[in-house]
């Protein structure tokens, strides 16, 4: 017996190796060995996403694609040292706003020539502001997978009885309306929600006031602009008028009771919330809650921010062409309904749009209106960060600790520290180039022969060109 | 030359010392001198050494004066209430009075090896404003509904509740074991010398836990000091940066923005800090009680 033991277990692992061996696809001399893509999506589209892997790989065989999920907590700091740690994947879904960081450490490969030989994915079927948040300069390096937007999500049924019988278009009927939806909840409601750790809010309102959020190319913060301070103060306003619980999100034990109890009639929300309401409202509510475009400070548009999640190809691919096929199926409008069935996400491509999974819920219309107008936020790899600033001044000005103008000042100059670095890098590139202009001229080195530095940074970084492409048979715009 | 064989034997845990410890410190004060962050992730070309610039810039922050008052906030209060209940709570169950001491020693202990936020979770609802248990308890003798996490005067006191409920068991164990290796002739001798149970506390249970407070004390200090998974989990640093330590300020800077030159300044002040104090402490206990009454000399003494 004593003797025998280590015998069986010496077997079963052997056991063990081989069946992982033939789990993980060596089967051995039959087959060719299939080309494997890493693929690394995050949350709950990494999850969704496996069911539409069967299909990719039933139409292209030889190519085995391997879902690693992971969940978004994690995953921007996992991106970066699989970055640093040479061990990136070949594809993988990253949210917009990480683009301008990712490019500018290089571990993005750009797809410009990609895209312009791909009959599948024309570039106008995308929401202009969302194609637009993938391009850094003149390169763009992420294909849009699914868009997200904010806009106002809000109670019908309260807002008929302050006597409004369509939500507001523009600032001044919602500030009429929030004022009177106020006088009539009492002391113990709110007539918005405006958690104080969001940033996007203040954001949309200063991106709808054509604030300049960072000037001189993303040099030095710009937040004591006059568009700013009136977005600024705008929304202090809904605090200081006890239109928004002044509380940070402590005070909201469950968001969906929150809304359903009406302690709360406005919340500006993303498309992940149209489900959840649907979900977790109960059923004699579900007539009293709609969806609306943001309202505008003036009579265009209003603007919203620009979010979501893109495809991109890692720069040091290990199989670029599968990789790319991958993102030319997910980018399919046919993948992107079945998407949107699994997770409920918004497709980026407008003609997936007229599927009746989204032309028939009339909750998801307004969506459709808000992403014709949408802007991204600055692109620069520094964003989050100043993102995370505003907010900390922001709270500071609805305590009181601060006065408004004191909030905007430390602000812009906590954002100037904070762009030291991209300032010196730019005028170290700006320096290289001259210099190497220098050289062309004088000894006749041919341009472009030894740059150290040209793709690592591009300068052509700032806001880019305002996407106003409204589209002309949009039967919603006449609200505005 | 004879060789010292003591070396041969610690040799073993000094090099798995200095392979884990030194090198990583000498690493850290290198790259505190650097401005190591996300562009220098991606190409090492744009890495600046500036010297003591990293330093200069952290005694002008604002926020890091506020992680320090806040950090030395929590090892002041929650360090001694923390000593304080965990005796009190070593004490009731070496009473002889005390019926099951195992079951109350193992329930004291629960919290300790609970997941923290398992139990975050849990202290979130207790401490919610509209619905939690406490302000319910505090409304039944007329106390108003305090916000207890979002206003920024209470969200200290209440992170640092959380974590003496969390952590006193720890201590409580250790006290116990001070208490029982206190001879009981001791005891014995001084109600035979008509010493009631208020004097035998202050004149013989005092003075012989020396060795364990010293012990306690300074284990409190040095961890309370690296205060950081319950304001992480709790209040992620706010509001208003009330509940933000220093190292979770270190985190932030150096994981969450990749600035990881400045978040090794932060590391290295933090280390000369915990270690000044942590010496300190040890000398002070010295005074205190080293002269009087250390165990070696009450016993001989008894």
């Amino acid at each position: 017996m004593t003797r025998l033991r280590p015998l069986v277990h010496y077997r079963s692992v052997m056991c063990l190796v081989v069946a992982a061996l033939a789990l993980t696809g060596c089967t051995g001399g039959a087959e060719p060995p299939a080309r494997v893509v890493r693929f690394w999506a995050m949350g709950r589209e990494g999850e969704a996403v496996q069911g539409l892997i069967p299909e990719f790989e039933r139409r292209h065989p030889g190519v085995r694609v391997r879902v690693q999920q992971i969940p978004w907590s994690a995953a921007h700091e996992k991106l970066l040292t699989a970055f640093v740690g040479g061990a990136m994947p070949d594809v993988f879904q990253l949210g917009t706003t990480w683009v301008p960081e990712l490019a500018a450490i290089g571990a993005l490969a750009a797809l410009d020539t990609r895209l312009a030989t791909a009959p599948s994915i024309p570039a106008d079927d995308f929401f202009s502001g969302s194609r637009d948040a993938n391009r850094i300069g003149d390169t763009t390096y992420g294909v849009p997978w699914y868009v997200d937007t904010r806009l106002l999500f809000y109670r019908s049924d309260l807002l008929a009885r302050a006597g409004f019988d369509a939500p507001p278009a523009d600032w001044r009927t919602w500030a009429a309306a929030l004022t009177r939806i106020k006088e009539q909840a009492g002391p113990d409601r709110y007539a918005i929600l405006l958690p104080l750790r969001e940033w996007q809010p203040l954001v949309i309102l200063a991106l709808q006031r054509r604030a300049e959020l960072l000037r001189d190319d993303g040099r030095y913060g710009n937040f004591r602009s006059p568009e700013f301070r009136a977005a600024f103060s705008f929304y202090l306003n809904f605090y200081q008028r006890g239109l928004a619980p002044s509380a940070p999100e402590g005070q909201i034990a469950n968001l969906f009771q929150d809304f359903g109890a009406g302690f709360f009639a406005f919340y500006i929300s993303g498309p992940w919330n149209l489900g959840e309401l649907a979900a977790r409202l109960p059923p004699e509510l579900q007539d009293d809650w709609a969806t609306a475009p943001m309202p505008a400070p003036g009579l265009v548009a209003g603007l919203s921010i620009a979010g979501g999640a893109s495809l991109a190809l890692s720069r040091g691919a290990r199989e670029p062409e599968a990789a790319w096929e991958l993102i030319e199926y997910l980018a399919e409008p046919a993948t992107q309904i079945e998407l949107y069935r699994r997770t409920g996400d918004l497709p980026a491509r407008r003609s997936a749009w007229q599927d009746p999974a989204l032309a028939d819920n009339h909750h998801a219309q307004a969506f459709w209106t808000q992403l014709q107008h949408m802007q991204a936020p600055p692109k620069v790899p520094e964003w989050e960060r100043i993102a995370a600033k505003i907010t900390d001044y922001t709270e500071a000005a609805v305590r009181g600790d601060l006065d408004p103008d004191a909030a905007l000042t430390g602000l812009d100059r906590d954002v100037d520290a904070l762009l030291e670095k991209r300032r010196w890098l730019l005028d170290r590139n700006a320096h290289h180039q001259e210099h190497q202009r220098h050289q062309v001229e004088e000894i006749g080195t041919p341009a472009g022969a030894f740059n150290p530095t040209a793709s690592r940074y591009d300068s052509r970084r700032g806001l880019a060109a305002f996407p106003q492409t409204a589209t002309p048979w949009c039967p919603w715009c006449s609200w505005w | 030359m004879r060789r010292n064989p003591g070396a041969l034997f610690v040799a073993p845990a000094l090099c798995l010392i200095a392979a884990f410890f030194l090198l990583p410190v000498a690493a850290s004060f290198l790259l505190s001198l650097t401005d190591f962050d996300i562009y220098a992730v991606a190409d090492l070309a744009n890495l600046r050494v500036v010297g003591v610039r990293n330093y200069v810039t952290l005694l002008r922050d604002p926020l890091f004066w506020v992680a320090l008052r806040n950090t030395v906030y929590f090892v002041a209060v929650a360090g001694p209430l923390s000593i304080i209940v965990s005796l009190a709570a070593a004490l009731l169950i070496s009473a002889t009075a005390v019926r099951a001491k195992g079951l109350f020693r193992t329930l004291y202990f629960l919290p300790v090896v609970t997941g923290l936020v398992a139990i975050a979770v849990v202290w979130r609802y207790l401490y919610h404003p509209r619905f939690g248990l406490l302000n319910a308890a505090l409304g039944l003798v007329g106390i108003g509904p305090l916000d207890w996490l979002g206003d920024p005067t209470l969200a200290m006191p209440a992170i640092i509740l959380m974590a003496v409920w969390k952590n006193f068991g720890f201590n409580m164990v250790i006290f116990i074991a001070g208490l029982q290796s206190i001879p009981e002739r001791l005891y014995e001798a001084a109600s035979t010398d008509g010493a009631g149970t208020v004097q035998q506390f202050w004149r013989i249970t005092l003075p012989m836990l020396t060795p364990t407070f010293v012990f306690v004390g300074v284990m409190a200090v040095v961890g309370n000091f690296q205060l950081f998974a319950e304001p992480y989990v709790m209040t992620q640093g706010g509001p208003a940066h009330s509940t933000l330590s220093i190292v979770l300020y270190m985190y932030e800077e150096g994981f969450r923005w990749w600035s990881l030159g400045y978040a090794a300044a932060l590391a290295l002040v933090l280390f000369a800090i915990v270690l000044a104090v942590t010496l300190l402490t040890r000398l002070r206990a010295r005074n205190v009680f080293g002269g009087e009454a250390g165990p070696a000399t009450g016993e001989s003494a008894a």
